[in-house]
């Protein structure tokens, strides 16, 4: 076979490793997605103070601390079985919108944009932010620049620090907002609304108005049939911060809709020796390997997975977004992974109306913003919806409220078993016996998982790339080809 | 000559690299002056490229996260010969940092949590991850994780030390700014605004007051005009080096020692315990025990950031 080497390099470049093995004809047999890189948070926390929780496992993430911190200090009102005032969630709600808009919003411009934007053959000099900006104009990057850190200046305001605030109490907030600080904050959402909707008409524009992207969205090179979960409220609709775990099935009818506490009869990991992180599954379906279907306890959390997993967003704005996009697309539920980044621009919306709508709220300014908690703690469980997937905090403690037991189901880690299926899925539509691997097309493989916006290279969500070396064998286990690329 | 740059992550959040972008349009500053020649969170340079550089050509390496396992040890060393000046930049790679809470317990101990133990976890089988595993296809390697978190000064020799978790803007920019300008304090600095305690940066007012009682913080409502401390919650800004602004007291929560210790100390956390002992207002061993009781974790509480890097370092195993 012959060797085509575009980029030797070795394995110690990055947090994240694919390798693909080929059979005797030359075709993908297999393929292997590896997270190097284990912390153990779930050990180290025992010991630890339970309300210093947000704080400690905020850094599990510093790119969305925020998520971390918010699943923790809900985890927090139920151990501490202390109810936060009124105005205190409504805050928080708050915070984590503005939290949703820079995330989101970093996502799709600087991450997945440049795929769409620049094409996925264009060159890698070009295939970059500064792409997307010479492309789209000066005028929408400073919107985009401006919008993640306005959004950070609302963290900041409320949190004390853009990264790993000091927010999250049990029972509370630490900090409220004064009418100076709500006006800002208003001012700030009405402009991310407006961002939000320009990114849904770039959308349009670049995307949808393009039969060649538009085929790729929808080829089977890119879609895999699975469970979709995420969280909503009592109306079914999509929600980041509270509510109901829903899961509906490959046919999009509910499977289960299951309360933070109950997530254990419902949600199972899977160990593989091959790679720190595990995999989790519907546990009453069973891990049946790596394989989609109704048959198969894979699911997948991501902003697909969520407008799947409900009936609709409770934003009038991104409600007419959400039906435009299901519409388009030929109904619920949509399997095709690359419709993530539009389902994340619904979500930006959706976010931003959310955030408008709370800094208009006739209470957001009250100063009653903690209880005090008096009854004893003992066991709390914590859901949000981080950008990534739904993330689950599980905590035990002593009658001191001193941690003894810690349990984890990061966002990013939901999605696993689907990346790895996703990319051997792309590996074996795209390389083929006698085909020239081109950057471009690794770079089609790239976008197989782009979507699930993997949190284990975490820091790359700025910048957009993460080191990942990607290694191809032969039947033999020879080398055929290695390259670093920079997965995002 | 434009001055080569290198960035370079361990086990660290990425916290650390969204503090490097805070620094914003200053970044077009620092382009003028310097090419980054490796940082893989943003440019595709290949490790292979780094090692075909020559010793000492790298004039500048900011390194973050702490040391856990066998692909972090060697990046840093390959780095600090690389490098003619290597800065741990941040609290894991200055002290260990949060990750360096893991010294309280070894390997074992965590992968028994981790792959066994957690209630989600279905492993009859007791797999855990290898450095080296045979597949169907071929073999599958991945590094070797530690029984021990080191900081990187306990790794290899290191120049100067950027704190915070994350350090704050203001706090980078000072460094590079030395950088560019080439005017680097002595081997060994600390760079920040201040080698004092939090407690300057800190509007709130102190009336050496002593306490009768501790509190958690979610425990009391504070008086957002007066001294943490000195109303009982636990700051740790006295035992702190400022330079951050006190954001933590501003946002009505107590520091918690991301700065490290203040110029001249040995151990933060040994430092922070003579300080909260000194302002018990009781002389009765009775008294005094019962005050300290709502003190139960003391590591993390003193050591939050600096367990690795402390006098304790690690649990016994």
């Amino acid at each position: 076979m012959k060797k085509i080497t575009i980029d030797p390099i070795t394995r110690l470049e990055g947090h994240g490793k694919i390798d693909i093995f080929l059979n005797d004809a030359g075709e993908v047999e297999n393929s292997y997605f590896q997270v190097p890189e284990l912390r153990g948070f779930e050990k180290f926390c025992e010991g630890r103070l339970a309300e210093d929780m947000p704080q400690i496992t905020q850094r599990i993430c510093g790119v969305c601390p925020e998520a971390h911190h918010m699943a923790s200090t809900k985890t927090l009102d139920d151990l501490f079985h202390v109810d936060p005032p009124s105005a205190a969630k409504k805050l928080r709600e708050l915070f984590y919108s503005a939290f949703y808009v820079t995330d989101h919003t970093t996502h799709f411009y600087i991450l997945a944009g440049p795929d769409f934007v620049m094409g996925p053959d264009c060159p890698v000099a070009e295939r970059n932010i500064l792409g997307v900006i010479a492309k789209v104009g000066l005028e929408l990057g400073g919107a985009v620049i401006n919008t993640r850190m306005k959004n950070h200046h609302i963290i900041q305001m409320l949190g004390g620090r853009a990264v790993h605030p000091v927010f999250g109490l049990p029972g509370g907030v630490s900090k409220g907002l004064n009418e100076e600080e709500r006006k800002e904050v208003e001012q700030i959402a009405k402009d991310s609304v407006e961002f939000a909707k320009l990114s849904l008409k770039v959308f349009d524009d670049i995307v949808l108005k393009n039969k060649a992207y538009v085929d790729m969205i929808l080829s089977d090179a890119y879609t895999h049939r699975t469970y979709y979960m995420g969280l909503v409220d009592k109306n079914n609709k999509v929600n980041f911060y509270d509510g109901k775990v829903r899961v509906v099935d490959p046919e999009g009818k509910e499977f289960v809709k299951y309360a933070p506490r109950d997530y254990l009869d419902h949600v199972a990991e899977h160990v593989e020796p091959w790679t720190y992180v595990k995999m989790p599954y519907l546990k009453k379906i069973g891990w049946k390997g790596f394989v989609d279907g109704k048959d198969s306890g894979v699911f997948r959390a991501t902003p697909l997975s969520r407008l799947n997993a409900a009936d609709g967003m409770a934003t009038p704005l991104a409600q007419a977004e959400y039906q435009r996009f299901y519409s388009t697309l030929g109904g619920k539920p949509v399997h095709q992974t690359l419709a993530t980044h539009w389902a994340r621009l619904v979500e930006l919306l959706y976010a931003a109306e959310k955030l408008l709508e709370l800094s208009r709220d006739p209470e957001i300014t009250s100063t009653d913003i903690r209880t005090i908690p008096t009854a004893k703690p003992d066991e709390g469980v914590g859901i949000v919806e981080a950008p990534r997937g739904t993330l689950t905090h599980h905590y035990i403690t002593d009658e001191r409220g001193v941690i003894k037991k810690v349990n984890l189901i990061v966002a990013t880690v939901n999605n696993a078993a689907p990346i790895n299926m996703s990319i051997k899925k792309a590996a074996q539509a795209l390389i083929k016996p006698g085909k020239e691997i081109t950057e471009g097309l690794l770079n089609r493989i790239e976008m197989a998982w782009r979507p699930y916006d993997p949190c284990w290279a975490c820091a790359t969500h700025a910048l957009g790339q993460a080191p990942t070396e990607v290694t191809i064998y032969d039947s033999r286990g020879q080398v055929v080809q290695r390259l670093s690329q920079n997965l995002h | 000559m434009k001055l080569k740059l290198a960035l370079y992550w361990a086990a660290s959040c990425g916290g650390c690299e969204i503090a490097q972008l805070m620094i914003g349009e200053k970044i077009l500053k620092l382009a003028e002056v310097a090419d980054i020649v490796f940082w893989p969170v943003a440019i595709d340079v290949k490790y292979k490229d780094v090692e075909a550089m020559p010793d000492k050509s790298i004039d500048c390496c900011l390194f973050n996260g702490a040391i856990r396992n066998s692909e972090q040890e060697h990046m840093a060393k390959m780095l600090r010969e690389k490098s003619k000046v290597l800065i741990s930049y941040g609290a894991c790679a200055s002290c260990g940092g949060i990750p360096g809470l893991g010294n309280l317990f070894n390997r074992e101990k965590i992968f028994e949590r981790v792959y066994f133990e957690t209630p989600s976890t279905d492993n009859p089988q007791h797999v855990t991850p290898q450095p080296k595993t045979q597949v169907a296809e071929g073999k599958l390697t991945i590094p070797e994780f530690y029984d021990t978190v080191k900081s990187l000064p306990q790794t290899v020799d290191v120049d100067y030390f950027i704190p915070g978790c994350p350090p704050e803007e203001r706090t980078t920019w000072l460094a590079l700014e030395a950088l560019i300008k080439g005017e680097l304090p002595p081997k060994h600095t600390v760079i920040s605004h201040s080698a004092k305690a939090v407690c300057d940066d800190c509007s709130r007012k102190k009336e050496a007051k002593k306490v009768k009682a501790f509190y958690r913080t979610h425990q009391i409502f504070t008086d957002p005009e007066k001294c943490l401390l000195e109303q009982g919650i636990l700051c740790a800004g006295v035992a702190t080096r400022g330079g951050c602004g006190a954001p933590c007291p501003k946002a009505n929560m107590p520091c918690t020692g991301c700065y490290g210790p203040v110029e001249g100390a040995i151990d933060q956390g040994a430092h922070f315990l003579s300080a909260v002992a000194s302002i018990i207002d009781s002389n009765e061993p009775e008294e005094i025990q019962k005050i300290i009781d709502n003190i139960p974790d003391p590591v993390g509480t003193f050591c939050r950031y600096s367990l690795p890097d402390s006098l304790l370092r690690r649990a016994r195993i």
